[in-house]
């Protein structure tokens, strides 16, 4: 029988097969039941919790200081905004000033964080999609660079444990505003080469357009944030909509897309990456000099004692918004420790997502949706 | 025995070359290391880092990360191990072909880590698997996971085909998969709940030939005093059960 000429109907049969939880696709260490057939996925389970390291219980028996490292762990590309996100917390709670020198540093961390966040995790889509190792060999070239910087900041690569409350732990000097000048001066042409590899790729266009489409409403009623949300255009970003931080001083364009499939999002990542380097451009520019210092000086960070009370503060992280939400009942350890994970949040999708797809789409998509279990598991 | 280092490169000089069966096996053994793709939290980043571009693991010649546990030779088990997930590493360890060497990466796959305290963290994967190598630190950095490879090609090059566990006709063991059952962790052989909770895991660490070890779970108060820190599991254990010995 030639192919393509059969008229009759095959009797198939539904399948489940089961994805992970050691599987080079699944970021981590997630499992899927899928329900298949033939290649088509009818539908898909998701079992999750392999790497649940009790964070929230851990955080609840540890003093106030003691939970920033647990952060940095959290979702661990982005350990900056994550201490961020929570010092912020604490601050609103015990109303601790930050020195606005502070402040600004707190942002370059946060922006220099998202762009190695999306080279990497759209190196990693990409991976997933069969371009072995290039792309991502490009994006943990420029991840490098952006972990010296954090190196020589904070003293660590990737579990900066940078920020303290009511500021930062180390002054940033000119030698490394230096540094950092000269790696924004590279970065647009990263950025060029990227693109000119990829956007107009064949290949990735007929692998990513139309594919894994979130319409607007799903979108919205899954709560999802970040990247996913706006490249089914939405424009919302925490930056923007309650603007935390100095980020109402600097401007910066949230980038929307229209479909809302993969390719969206990989457009949305790769121009946030240019947005966030304009505002990395304009916090080097308007950084106020040592004087008002970069710790404020009052707060006693060992024995911190917030008064009895509640606050939720939410940061921006590259994967979307991060909430951290304390209750003080007086003592030297939050009587709760709740984070809202925005991996967590954005991967309830996923089988929405993947349902009438064929099974190579469906690591495609997962890499889209850009989850780390450290997050979703915590 | 061509310990005169000229005579040897005299004679190389003519193609011929002189070498102890020992010393040839382990070398082609220890220049292809071939690592699982295998990443568990944090540590495996670092991982990807060692095997990208300014790391380069590819100059020691485990560039090659396999997906399939059948195609490894090495489990770098990076990460923090946790009681949903160890049922697996041992399963994957258990598929892998002898001969199969463990890095384990990072304090939390060494010792719990960070988060030993939690309740459902593994303290430390020689509980279940032998480990040849620990890297220390949180994460180590892509250089201390290359200096774990070199120091594990090192062991490699110091064995002796005769008395390796997997050579001949021994028959490769499975190790005990944990079952997680109504309390915790129950691993064959050991009563009662392996691993409790607020309490002390109830057995011993594999202890690895390197280590001084046969690659069985040791009962040598020597070598728990190097696996274990001593006098925090000596006060835990009297307060938990009253008696003083660790297993």
């Amino acid at each position: 029988m030639i192919a393509g000429t059969f008229t009759g109907t095959i009797k198939t049969e539904e399948l489940q097969i089961n994805i992970g939880p050691q599987h080079p696709s699944t970021h981590g260490v997630f499992r899927m039941i899928t329900r298949i057939d033939g290649e088509t996925i009818l539908g898909l389970e998701p079992v999750f919790g392999y790497l649940h390291r009790n964070h929230e219980q851990l955080g609840e028996v540890s003093s106030y200081l003691q939970i920033i490292p647990f952060t940095d762990r959290l979702d661990y590309f982005n350990s900056m905004p994550n201490n961020q996100g929570y010092c912020m917390a604490v601050e609103k709670l015990a109303g601790i000033e930050v020195p606005e020198r502070a402040e600004y540093i707190r942002v370059i961390m946060a922006e220099l964080s998202r762009i190695q966040n999306h080279a990497t995790a759209l190196g990693f889509m990409l991976n997933d999609m069969g371009a072995m190792g290039t792309p991502l060999l490009y994006g943990f070239r420029e991840r490098e660079k952006i972990l010296d910087l954090f190196e020589a900041a904070s003293g660590a690569r990737m579990m900066c444990s940078y920020m303290r409350f009511g500021g930062v732990a180390r002054d940033i000097d000119d030698e490394w505003l230096g540094e950092l000048k000269k790696l924004m001066v590279g970065l647009p042409a990263f950025f060029d080469e990227f693109e000119r590899l990829l956007s107009e790729n064949e290949i990735l266009l007929s692998r990513a357009r139309n594919v894994g489409i979130l319409p607007k409403a799903v979108a919205l009623d899954y709560s999802v944030t970040g990247p996913l949300l706006r490249g089914s255009g939405i424009p919302y970003d925490v930056r923007r909509a309650e603007p935390y931080s100095v980020y109402d001083r600097f401007g910066f364009d949230v980038v929307v897309g229209s479909v809302g499939d993969i390719y969206d999002r990989y457009l949305v990542r790769v121009e946030e990456m240019r947005q966030s380097l304009r505002i990395l451009e304009q916090a080097v520019q308007q950084l106020p000099d040592a004087s008002g210092g970069h710790l404020n000086p009052k707060v006693k960070q060992q024995s911190i004692r917030p008064p009895a009370g509640e606050a939720y503060a939410r940061v921006e992280t590259p994967k979307g918004e991060l909430g951290f939400y304390l209750v003080s009942d007086g003592s030297g350890r939050p009587y709760r420790y709740k984070i809202r994970a925005p991996s967590f949040i954005n991967l309830t999708a996923l089988s929405d997502l993947a349902r009438g797809h064929k099974v190579a789409d469906l690591v495609v998509i997962l890499g889209s949706i850009d989850i780390v279990m450290g997050e979703v598991d915590r | 025995m061509p310990d005169d280092r000229e005579t040897q490169l005299a004679l190389e000089k003519q193609g011929v070359l002189f070498t102890q069966l020992n010393r040839f096996y382990n070398w082609g053994r220890k220049s292809a290391i071939w690592p699982m793709a295998f990443g568990l939290a944090c540590c495996a980043i670092e991982m990807m880092a060692a095997a990208s571009s300014r790391y380069d693991i590819a100059r020691f010649g485990a560039e090659l990360f396999r997906a399939s546990p059948r195609q490894a030779d090495l489990m770098i088990v990076a990460g923090t191990v946790t009681k949903k997930m160890v049922p697996q590493v041992v399963r994957l360890y258990n598929q892998m072909p002898e001969p199969r060497y463990v890095i384990s990466m990072g304090a939390c796959a060494t010792s719990g880590g960070p988060f030993r305290d939690g309740y459902n963290v593994v303290r430390g994967v020689d509980l279940y698997i032998p480990v040849d190598v620990y890297v220390p630190g949180c994460p180590p950095r892509p250089e201390a996971l290359l200096h774990a490879l070199i120091t594990l090609q090192q062991q490699i090059d110091n064995q002796a085909i005769r008395e390796v566990r997997w050579y001949g006709d021994r028959e490769a063991r499975d190790f005990p998969v944990p079952i997680f059952g109504k309390h915790g962790l129950e691993v064959e052989g050991i009563e009662g709940t392996a691993d409790p909770v607020g309490g002390i895991p109830r057995m011993a660490p594999y202890v690895s030939p390197a280590l001084g070890g046969s690659g069985e779970r040791t009962s040598n108060p020597q070598v728990l005093e190097g696996n274990v820190p001593k006098p925090l599991m000596q006060a835990a254990v009297e307060e938990v059960f009253g008696h003083g010995k660790a297993e």
